[in-house]
């Protein structure tokens, strides 16, 4: 609680001791002098309602008639004049609670989006003419050498150059374990250094840096407001000056022409000032939204706007990249086919042959041999553009490719059944069995496909650059019934522009992509989701929703958040209008009371605001 | 040119929705956007009467609600 907050509580508490005692006082001792309880229950009144009574009179003179404070002024002063005193004091008193209430709740909100600011960087260290400089981020260039002490921010995205350390990047991707990072690995900005002094050179400047775009991102989410928000506001626009025409209206025309009483008929026109304030619906909307980005935050799932959460849940069709996205995207040996030679042994020298070159393929082999390889014992080596490589190991003649390879140093070789990239191993000239290397699925894959199955979207797309074989072995282990390969970027495009056109109305696409080459097709979807993006600012920027680690579980923990927020949205709007619709009948017809109406005010906007409270929570 | 200022003593939902409407309705302003949440404005205007719709979008917040003030 603020200072403000903290004085506005004890008002309430001064003022409801005071009205208690008061009301037993003369529940004790009746009296029929209306002078000296007005005198006696205007002290109450007086502690917790004198700013709004001020309030409603400036604002009077700013030409805002109709705003709240004057509402509740009218309201209450009204039930003073009509010899409702303890009414008047609680109605206040009742308002008072409720904006108190009100106040920490958006406060609270508010602190959730400024911890996630907590990953601003306030300097950098750099590195020039051999001394150490503290400088803003903004003012390091391009290629600079920072110098990262242990528990600082990583200001700028840069490559470790010197020093090893492990890096906290729980404020960015929610995940709690540190990454390990040495010479040569990329730093991301935002991060807290672990133990380790680490020196690295900048790869780009702070506004292109993640943490740059993440902090854009965050502090525009509230830009793009959902069709909802914008419904909201504009109701209020409405609905107030209709229920205080209603309420004139009521005051009038019984007594007029009924032969109503006039005392009674006011104070039930006093009641419809009291409910006509539109707070609860105002705030409750906005605030479950953020409740919702808040929420997401927290998980690693940065979410673009209310209009995303919105798109998000009406998603029907989605459509993923493959590599990286369903993918782990890096290649590893998946099985090892060898004919007489162990399978250790055909690894071993498969790795030795390919133990000078730097290809992706070559290094899967050599992770996947785990053992210290002594290059030593490779005494030629000849590479063969689109064949492979012949090699001698040990004095054996060792080819390691493709099945043209083996045609030419006169091996019989066979195909494969195993979808992946089928590595042949001939020694001597002898076929010695093949290796598989493939992209291996990521472990969430599966839980996380069926999860947003679970959410209603039964259709999946998988759109691939890789191989028809591959794109169908990993399309039937996943249990996706549609796939698109061999694609190029720009087939990728119009793939999805046709798969726009054949979701129903009203529903949406969400495309699930790593960010590398895929910013048009994030764009050009209803929601895209850019994953495991935080080195592309490409990518941030063209995404709606991004997914801070690469773990695609978070894709349907996403739409559920969603869903979860817009389910809480409507029924807000519903339950305060509903609430306030019934209220006003009774009104209309002369039975509602003035503690019904503060209920209808306060008690529905405290209720819709605990409502909206519970966007935050994700499991 | 686009500028974003944050707002400070804004306490109110409706309150900011109508800040909004009254700056979007300035002379000179193609875009406004109030945040109640977040607290800020974020005003796009021509660039030559900017400081001009500035103080009349103070001038505006001051008139709604008397204790927001534009931090400028």
């Amino acid at each position: 609680m603020n200072k403000k907050q903290k004085r506005n509580l004890i008002r309430i508490i001064v003022s409801g001791v005071l009205l208690v005692g008061i009301s037993i006082i003369f529940k004790m001792f009746p009296t029929n002098l209306f002078v000296l309880k007005l005198a006696v229950y205007i002290l109450p009144y007086a502690v917790i309602g004198y700013d709004i009574l001020y309030k409603a009179v400036r604002n009077i003179f700013h030409g805002q008639i109709f705003d709240e404070n004057f509402l509740m002024s009218i309201a209450t002063v009204g039930a003073f004049i009509l010899g409702e005193y303890p009414e008047a004091v609680a109605v206040m008193l009742f308002y008072q609670v409720g904006e108190l209430f009100q106040s920490c709740a958006v406060e609270r909100s508010r602190k959730s989006i400024s911890d996630l600011m907590d990953i601003c960087p306030d300097y950098a260290n750099v590195e020039r003419d051999g001394n150490i400089e503290e400088v803003l981020p903004e003012e390091v260039a391009e290629g600079e050498t920072i110098v990262i002490k242990p528990g600082e921010k990583i200001p700028i995205d840069s490559v470790v150059t010197e020093g090893s350390s492990e890096i906290n990047t729980s404020a960015l991707t929610g995940e709690s374990l540190p990454r390990e990072v040495n010479i040569g690995d990329n730093l991301i900005s935002g991060c807290i250094n672990g133990r380790g002094l680490l020196k690295a050179k900048t790869t780009k400047t702070y506004d292109n840096s993640t943490v740059a775009k993440i902090l854009d991102l965050v502090e525009n989410s509230s830009l793009r407001k959902a069709k909802s928000e914008n419904f909201i506001t504009k109701f209020a626009k409405y609905y107030t000056p209709a229920v205080i025409g209603l309420a004139v209206l009521i005051a009038v025309i019984p007594p007029l022409l009924f032969h109503g009483e006039w005392s009674k008929w006011i104070e039930q026109a006093l009641i419809m000032l009291v409910i006509s304030c539109p707070c609860a619906l105002v705030i409750s909307v906005p605030l479950s939204f953020f409740g919702g980005i808040g929420g997401g935050s927290k998980k690693g799932i940065l979410i673009k706007g209310s209009t995303c959460i919105e798109a998000l849940s009406k998603a029907e069709i989605a459509v993923f990249d493959k590599t990286g996205t369903l993918t782990k995207g890096n290649f590893k040996v998946t099985a090892v086919h060898p004919k007489e030679y162990s399978e250790e042994k055909l690894l071993e020298y498969a790795a030795l042959a390919e133990s000078f070159s730097d290809h992706p393929v070559s290094i899967s082999l050599k992770e996947a041999a785990k053992q210290n390889l002594d290059s030593g014992r490779v005494t030629e080596n000849e590479e063969i553009a689109g064949h492979g490589v012949i090699s001698k190991i040990d004095g054996k003649t060792v080819a390691v490719g493709n099945g043209r390879l083996m045609g030419k140093v006169g091996a019989e070789w066979h195909e494969c059944h195993k979808t992946g990239t089928v590595i042949h191993i001939a020694i001597d000239g002898i076929y010695a069995g093949h290796i598989i290397i493939s992209d291996e699925i990521k472990k969430e894959t599966k839980p996380a496909l069926k999860a947003l199955s679970d959410l209603g979207i039964k259709r999946k797309i998988m759109l691939t650059g890789d191989k028809k074989s591959v794109a169908e072995s990993v399309s039937k282990e996943l249990d996706i019934s549609e796939f698109y390969s061999e694609l190029l970027p720009a087939d990728k495009v119009s793939n999805v522009e046709k798969l726009m056109k054949e979701k129903a109305v009203g529903k949406s696409l969400l495309f699930v992509g790593d960010g590398i080459n895929d910013a048009p097709v994030l764009t050009l979807a209803d929601i895209g989701i850019a994953m495991g993006a935080l080195g592309s600012d490409a990518a941030i920027e063209a995404a709606d929703v991004v997914i801070t680690d690469d773990n695609p579980e978070k894709i349907a923990i996403a739409v559920k958040l969603s869903k979860k927020t817009m389910q809480i949205v409507k029924q807000n709007i519903v339950f305060a209008l509903a609430v306030k619709i019934i209220i006003m009948l009774l009104g209309i017809l002369g039975i509602a009371n003035m503690w019904l109406a503060v209920f209808a005010d306060v008690g529905v906007s405290v209720i819709a605001i605990l409502n909206a409270i519970r966007c935050s929570k994700v499991e | 040119m686009k500028k974003v200022y944050k707002l400070e003593n804004l306490d109110c939902a409706n309150c900011a929705a109508k800040m909004e409407e009254a700056i979007q309705k300035i002379d000179g302003v193609t875009s406004a956007n109030v945040s109640f949440m977040r607290q800020r404005l974020t005003i796009e205007a021509d660039e030559e009467i900017f400081e001009d719709v500035i103080a009349k979008a103070q001038k505006a917040c001051k008139k709604i609600e008397p204790d927001c003030t534009i931090c400028v």
